[in-house]
């Protein structure tokens, strides 16, 4: 009787294990892209193809890098909309140390990574030293930092960049874009550090209980101020990259990237109040939005009409899992 | 007895009056109002074209709109939540207002439709918001790529021509008083004894400073946020049809970065992000303030690249003045 009870028990708990898998945010979006991948590769030839799919990757690496620190800011609860004009910045800071400071460009690059790097920091250290909200400094800085970016510049483009500055943003590394090599590499250490360090597992306490976790001893004001920094840098990085690929430096570079990005990691099923989320969820988010977006504009839907799927898909993943997990609290009251 | 009752009570009384005074000069409204009058000295002695009455009159015709979307934005800002959606929405609003209009409905129609679509759209955001509990700024960022994204499928962008006669509403000028500046005064005066007489009007403050006070006093959270939401929406149509009549031609899409300019006005208004504090009255000035800003730095030679960065650095010394306020209110609440 006894031996016989755990294989009974066994057959369910693997079908419940694979039913919470499939009702978990990660599993609704992978079933979600899965069908949104059958649908266009049938809706166009052009769809399912190595090298448009590889051009993808290239249009979503900004999105990307610039998306996981903003996981690591929304599951501690905070947000910052300020990524956008940082680009921006970092890639007018780029052009005109190369440019019109006659700097070597690869001095430049790092200038650029620099500058992302403090203007992340400025953020961070207004919202932990003189207790800003984190929405207001950011929508601050997205003024400030854009503005800068005009201003520098008065809205002129820098062009003309070296050959070998291209291949960071154009060209390939063993048939893969260069900048997928970037993405995927911080792809695998942000997720490593969010899972599986004690950093990564204090930003989770923050967004629970930020006053719990000060208590418990964790140097919440040190990780919010790196995390900040980090998302400065990353958008330093993505301006490089950005710039790379399209050749030239504008002062609009970037604009309403936050909104790409903090829609990318909410649908990856980051809660916005803090507390939850994966770099996984983030990373399908990333890719389902990218897809749709390139699939609808193969299907023959006009230009930024594309980005009209981002808001339903958005909304409603997010309603199907309040909805799922609403079900499985009232199935098992007990847990 | 009597005598020197009276005696003891009057310098008390002084101290009182004068106290208030103070008072009222360091609300945020107070500030804003000199703040407004010195830039005006200022620069109309640095340059008298400045406050020429044509300058003066596309300062206030040009920018009432945004302080009429204000008005409600504020409401939503101090019920603890956030549009960024309403950029999209004006734009969407005014290319109704204006395809009807050229397609030769009555006037009339053109102008009342417009209003009641905008409480339509937002209370469906209200309703999602407020009944299915979903975070208002993931909520509203879904609405927008929505809004904007639909505007572009179905209008490509192409401009709106061949308005008819009489269409433009905000050229109008009863008593000589152009119509734009008599809905922004009007509207604000309403709403500001709305906010501070009427049962709903309190509830909003309530609900946004303390949600749990509020369920306990027997205010609907849900109901109220929904009928912000609503409110919310009539404003965005007023300021939708303002806009789209100001000029003969509507260029259908977005106007760009108007959500940040109009929540922008609400915080340097002295509306708390963090809900529950704020006036209608500081929202407006602060719109006046922010177009008189980027009217002036033309007049003293200052490229108007640099208005983002002003606007920034306006947004930061409001919450910086708010944060300082905060504290000493606290020492002197404990002390």
């Amino acid at each position: 009787m006894s031996r016989v009870a755990p294989t009974v028990s066994r057959m369910p708990s693997v079908l419940s294990t694979a039913r919470r898998l499939a009702l978990s945010h990660e599993g609704v979006l992978l079933i979600i892209l899965m069908v949104s991948l059958l649908v266009l590769a049938t809706q166009t030839d052009r769809f399912l193809t190595t090298d448009n799919l590889l051009n993808q990757c290239r249009l979503m690496a900004e999105v990307g890098l610039v998306a996981l620190p903003m996981t690591y800011i929304i599951i501690t609860g905070g947000i910052d909309l300020s990524v956008g004009s940082i680009l921006g910045l970092c890639a007018i800071v780029l052009g005109v140390a190369w440019k019109n400071y006659g700097l070597p460009l690869e001095f430049a690059i790092v200038l650029c990574l620099v500058t992302g790097a403090a203007a992340g920091a400025v953020n961070g250290y207004f919202i932990t030293r003189v207790g800003v909200p984190p929405l207001i400094m950011t929508l601050a800085t997205l003024a400030l930092y854009r503005g800068f970016a005009e201003g520098v510049s008065q809205s002129r483009s820098v062009r003309g960049y070296p050959e070998w500055f291209y291949q960071f943003g154009q060209g390939e590394l063993f048939g893969i874009p260069t900048q997928l090599w970037f993405l995927i590499a911080a792809l695998l250490i942000s997720a490593f550090v969010l899972s599986r360090t004690v950093f990564g597992r204090a930003l989770y306490a923050i967004g629970h209980n930020e006053t719990g976790a000060r208590f418990s001893g964790l140097a919440v004001d040190r990780y919010k101020m790196l995390i900040y920094t980090f998302s400065g840098f990353m958008a330093g990085l993505a301006s490089f990259v950005f710039v790379s690929r399209v050749s030239t430096t504008r002062s609009d570079m970037g604009t309403g990237l936050e909104l790409d990005v903090i829609a990318a990691v909410v649908l990856g099923g980051t809660s916005i109040f803090g507390g939850t989320g994966t770099i996984i969820g983030t990373a399908l988010g990333v890719v389902l939005i990218q897809l749709l977006k390139n699939g609808l504009a193969l299907t023959g839907v006009k230009g930024d009409a594309t980005i009209m799927v981002i808001g339903v898909v958005l909304i409603c993943s997010i309603l199907i899992t309040n909805f799922a997990r609403s079900r499985q609290a009232t199935e098992k009251p007990g847990d | 007895m009597n005598t020197a009752a009276s005696t003891a009570v009057s310098p008390a009384q002084q101290r009182g009056v004068l106290k208030r005074i103070l008072r009222l000069f360091a609300s945020q409204e107070a500030v804003l109002l000199l703040a407004l009058v010195a830039l005006f000295v200022i620069v109309g002695s640095i340059n008298s074209r400045f406050i020429a009455e044509r300058n003066l009159y596309s300062i206030f015709l040009g920018n009432a709109y945004i302080a009429v979307a204000a008005i409600g934005m504020s409401m939503v800002i101090i019920s603890g939540n956030i549009d960024i959606s309403v950029g999209s929405l004006i734009g969407v609003l005014a290319t109704i207002s204006g395809s009807m209009a050229v397609a030769g409905y009555p006037l009339v129609l053109c102008w009342l439709v417009p209003v009641l679509a905008g409480v339509l759209i937002s209370s469906f955001t209200g309703y999602i918001v407020a009944y299915l509990k979903i975070p208002s700024i993931v909520v509203s960022l879904g609405m927008l790529s929505i809004l904007k994204g639909g505007l572009i499928a179905v209008t490509s962008g192409e401009w709106i021509t061949d308005l008819p006669e009489g269409y433009a509403l905000a050229q109008l000028k009863p008593l000589g008083v152009p119509l734009p500046i008599i809905f922004m005064i009007v509207l604000t005066i309403l709403a500001a004894l709305w906010m501070r007489f009427s049962n709903t009007g309190r509830a909003i403050y309530a609900v946004g400073g303390n949600a749990e006070a509020a369920r306990l006093s027997g205010i609907s959270k849900q109901r109220t946020i929904m009928k912000v939401f609503a409110i919310h929406g009539g404003f965005i149509g007023i300021a939708a049809v303002l806009f789209a009549t100001q000029l003969s031609v509507i260029q259908s899409t977005v106007p760009p970065n108007l959500e940040l300019t109009i929540i922008t006005a609400s915080v340097v208004g002295g509306v708390s992000i963090l809900g529950g504090t704020g006036t209608v009255v500081g929202s407006t000035l602060a719109a006046i303030l922010l177009a008189a800003i980027g009217s002036s730095l033309i007049f003293v030679s200052v490229s108007p690249y640099w208005l983002r960065s002003v606007q920034g650095v306006l947004i930061l010394l409001t919450v910086l003045a708010d944060l300082y306020r905060r504290k000493r209110q606290r020492k002197q609440g404990s002390g």
